[in-house]
């Protein structure tokens, strides 16, 4: 049920926690005609032409619908450009996909040709295992107009590409904001004031998903983005440590911040995702007005609630600005949804031709418009998102001076997850030892 | 001629009553026996092998670090917490769960009018999955959630906690879910201790002009001792790998407050991918659950295998 690592990706598996082996439905019926006399078009030149067929299989967290029938017919698509190739979906559950059947597919001799994985550190930990394939010169052709690769490399080389790209910002309710009469925050102190207006009118200003505790790390994250410059974040991240003053400056900010008791109350208990409780569902019911999340949040408390309106009483903003700080105003937290390829140099290029055909501008429309994920990897196909609050936050996310990823994410796994809990202690007892443990997570054994 | 040999020697060895006794352990204990060795005696093996490891998960077991996984958890004042509340689980259920089992199976053991039913609906929450009972008790435990409410309709408002965000009270909680899911099973096994004993005692020592609390505190109960026994030991055990009702509850938050030992290593195992320090854990958690079986065994459970049944009622 948790989801420390489930950050992006669980918006497509959303709440339900029953895995849809079931659902499986989608596996491609794989038509055998024989290369070659086959009519259909081939859309890329570096289609193998041996009559010999590959088949791929596709681990993914598409169990519900609409991304379901999304990714079936991405597949039917592709089959019919690739006469030779043969693509088996099969989507698992989320965190029964991240925690525990890749990690064990990877240090088994089967792994799925095609996985899915958020990139960063986790990503590189992956490799090690010596079963990823390196697709750089699969894909050297037409990565480079695909937004945030850079995410899916390792040592320099693209082990993987994104599909899909996710912001964190508030996700807020545009009625109760115009209810209590108050406007959109653009810097903390405004958040503040508009929090106690909002307590003063009953509602929970804002909701966290305390329980899960990477929500409470995106809290801190902001906060050090604001304080940070962007140099000092990258290099912490990449010298897993974390001691630089201005990671404490944040987390006294934040302390700051947490006095003003803005969270709803037993927040410590909350999930963010599962049930009419969870933080998603306190937004989504009313009870709470605004919600720090990542773009999958909307299709989230869709799945939550029984809130018709939902969609046209979503709004979006960005954290606010803390002026006079060091970092970044405008960077952005985010990270994104991406494939892996395993398995023999011919499977590692069908897998390649397969994730330029997700990439494409067709399919791309379809991801981010019905399937609801987030921002596309093509910025030309952001004018297919479909949500009003999702446009915004797509808008805004092309003038962010630079987008971090998500810090569990770009660490390694386990001081990516380290990270997360001191944070969460801190949000429990917000004290100069659980500030400094912060301060030395990733390094603790 | 041929075959008379081969028939004589047949009928030779099945007379001989060893190689007899031989063949049927060898039959009826191998299936068993290779369940335990492949699924119970490797695993562990396997455990302890890679605790000796500094291993994510991925690619070869190559940077042995000796004992340095154990020292690590022996320093790391969240694992240390994990035991505390471990240990705060296992006497708590010990201490309360016991003396409430055995009342409520004596008073399940009288015939009354409606006795089968409640008997039913004591061990009901025994059958649910503890993953379910979990997500039920997230939703009843919420705030101003069902529990809440009920409290405040008997005017026990003062009692409403933040029952599962408050770092001071999560504990307790965890073990008045865990109380409420495993009590009825404690009762089921008292109830059919019970049955063992024997009505003409009771009337015997009736007959002799005791009381029904010295019919109780002298017969009932030192009969009863045996399935107490057994059921402290079971107690104790699942105690110390209490895992799944408060995973689903709390995941061992807010802040560790209701970590376990095994919420701690699936933390450091699965969600960390850090799989040497795990298995470091849960040899630890294995050492633990043998030097208490080992040492049961040899204090609690020896006097049933010699027969204090027949010595408790000699005295």
């Amino acid at each position: 049920m948790r989801s420390s690592r489930a950050l992006a990706a669980v918006a497509l598996a959303v709440t339900t926690a029953t895995a849809a082996a079931a659902c499986s439905s989608g596996s491609s019926s794989s038509t055998s005609t024989p290369a070659g006399t086959s009519s259909a078009a081939s859309s890329s030149a570096s289609s193998p032409s041996t009559a010999a067929k590959v088949t791929l299989t596709w681990w993914n967290n598409a169990t519900n619908q609409p991304l379901l029938g999304i990714y079936t017919s991405a597949i039917k698509g592709f089959e019919a450009q690739h006469p030779n190739i043969a693509i088996t979906n099969v989507p698992i559950q989320n965190e029964l996909l991240q925690d525990t059947k890749i990690p064990l597919a990877l240090e088994g001799n089967n792994p799925p040709n095609i996985y899915q994985q958020w990139g960063g550190g986790v990503l590189g930990q992956q490799v090690t295992s010596g079963k990823v394939d390196n697709i750089t010169a699969d894909v050297a052709s037409w990565i480079g107009g695909i937004s945030g690769a850079s995410g899916w490399q390792a040592n320099g080389q693209q082990y993987g590409v994104p599909v899909d790209l996710h912001v964190v910002g508030f996700w807020y309710r545009k009625d109760i904001f115009k209810k209590v009469g108050i406007t959109v925050p653009t810097t903390l102190a405004q958040l503040e004031s508009d929090d106690t207006k909002l307590r003063a009118a009953g509602y929970a200003p804002i909701a966290v998903g305390s329980k899960d505790r990477w929500p409470d790390a995106f809290w801190w994250e902001y906060f050090a983005l604001r304080d940070c410059p962007q140099s000092t974040v990258q290099s912490a991240i990449k010298g897993e440590s974390f001691s630089a003053s201005c990671f404490g400056q944040a987390s006294t900010n934040l302390a700051a911040f947490l006095k003003t008791n803005p969270f709803q109350t037993g927040f410590l208990g909350t999930s963010s995702q599962q049930g009419a409780g969870s933080s998603a569902g306190l937004v989504a019911s009313g009870k709470a007005a605004m919600e720090l999340q990542g773009d999958w949040d909307p299709s989230v408390m869709e799945g939550v609630s029984t809130n018709k309106n939902l969609s046209s009483e979503l709004g979006w903003f960005p954290f606010p600005q803390t002026p006079g700080s060091a970092g970044s105003q405008t960077a952005v937290l985010g990270g994104g949804d991406g494939y892996s390829c395993t398995g023999t140099t011919t499977q590692a290029q069908a897998c390649a031709e397969f994730l330029q055909y997700l990439d494409s501008p067709t399919v791309q429309a379809q991801i981010v418009g019905p399937g609801q994920t987030g921002e596309p990897v093509l910025t030309s196909e952001s004018s297919a998102i479909t949500l009003p609050a999702t446009q915004t936050a797509a808008a805004y996310f092309k003038t962010a001076s630079y987008e971090e990823l998500y810090f569990d994410t770009a660490l390694p796994t386990k001081p990516g997850q380290n990270l997360d809990t001191a944070i969460a202690n801190y949000f429990s007892s917000p004290t100069s030892s659980t500030a400094s443990a912060i301060a030395n997570s990733p390094a603790t054994p | 001629m041929n075959r008379s040999t081969t028939g004589l020697r047949r009928s030779l060895g099945w007379r001989s009553p060893k190689l007899r006794k031989r063949t049927e352990l060898t039959i009826l204990l191998a299936p068993g026996l290779i369940l335990f060795v492949g699924f119970v005696f490797i695993p562990i093996v396997i455990a302890a092998y890679y605790s000796f490891y500094n291993w994510s998960g991925y690619g070869p077991l190559n940077d042995a670090i000796g004992f340095r996984n154990y020292s690590y958890a022996f320093n790391d004042p969240a694992f240390i917490q994990a035991i505390e509340h471990t240990i705060y689980l296992t006497v708590a259920s010990v201490v309360i769960q016991g003396p409430l089992s055995i009342g409520i199976a004596l008073l399940l053991n009288r015939k009354f009018f409606g006795r089968a039913f409640l008997r039913t609906v004591i061990f009901a929450p025994y059958v649910l999955p503890p993953a379910v009972t979990g997500v039920m008790w997230s939703l009843i435990l919420q705030p101003g959630g069902f529990a809440d409410q009920v409290l405040k309709a008997f005017g026990l408002g003062g009692l409403v906690q933040l029952w599962l965000a408050n770092v001071h009270v999560v504990l307790l909680t965890v073990f008045l879910v865990l109380t409420w899911q495993y009590i009825g099973f404690g009762i089921v096994l008292l109830l059919a201790g019970l049955q063992n004993v024997p009505i003409e005692l009771k009337q015997a020592a009736a007959i002799d002009g005791a009381s029904p609390w010295q019919v109780t505190r002298r017969i009932t109960l030192p009969l009863l001792a045996p399935t107490i026994r057994i059921w402290g030991f079971i107690t104790v055990i699942g105690s110390l790998q209490i895992f799944d009702i408060v995973w689903v509850l709390t995941e061992g938050g807010p802040a560790g407050a209701s970590s376990t030992i095994t919420s701690y290593m699936v933390l450091q195992g699965v969600d960390s991918t850090d799989f040497g320090f795990a298995s470091a854990i849960a040899v630890i958690l294995f050492a633990f659950c043998l030097v208490f079986a080992l040492v049961y065994q040899r204090f609690a459970l020896r006097r049933d295998v010699r027969g204090a049944l027949t010595r408790a009622v000699g005295n």
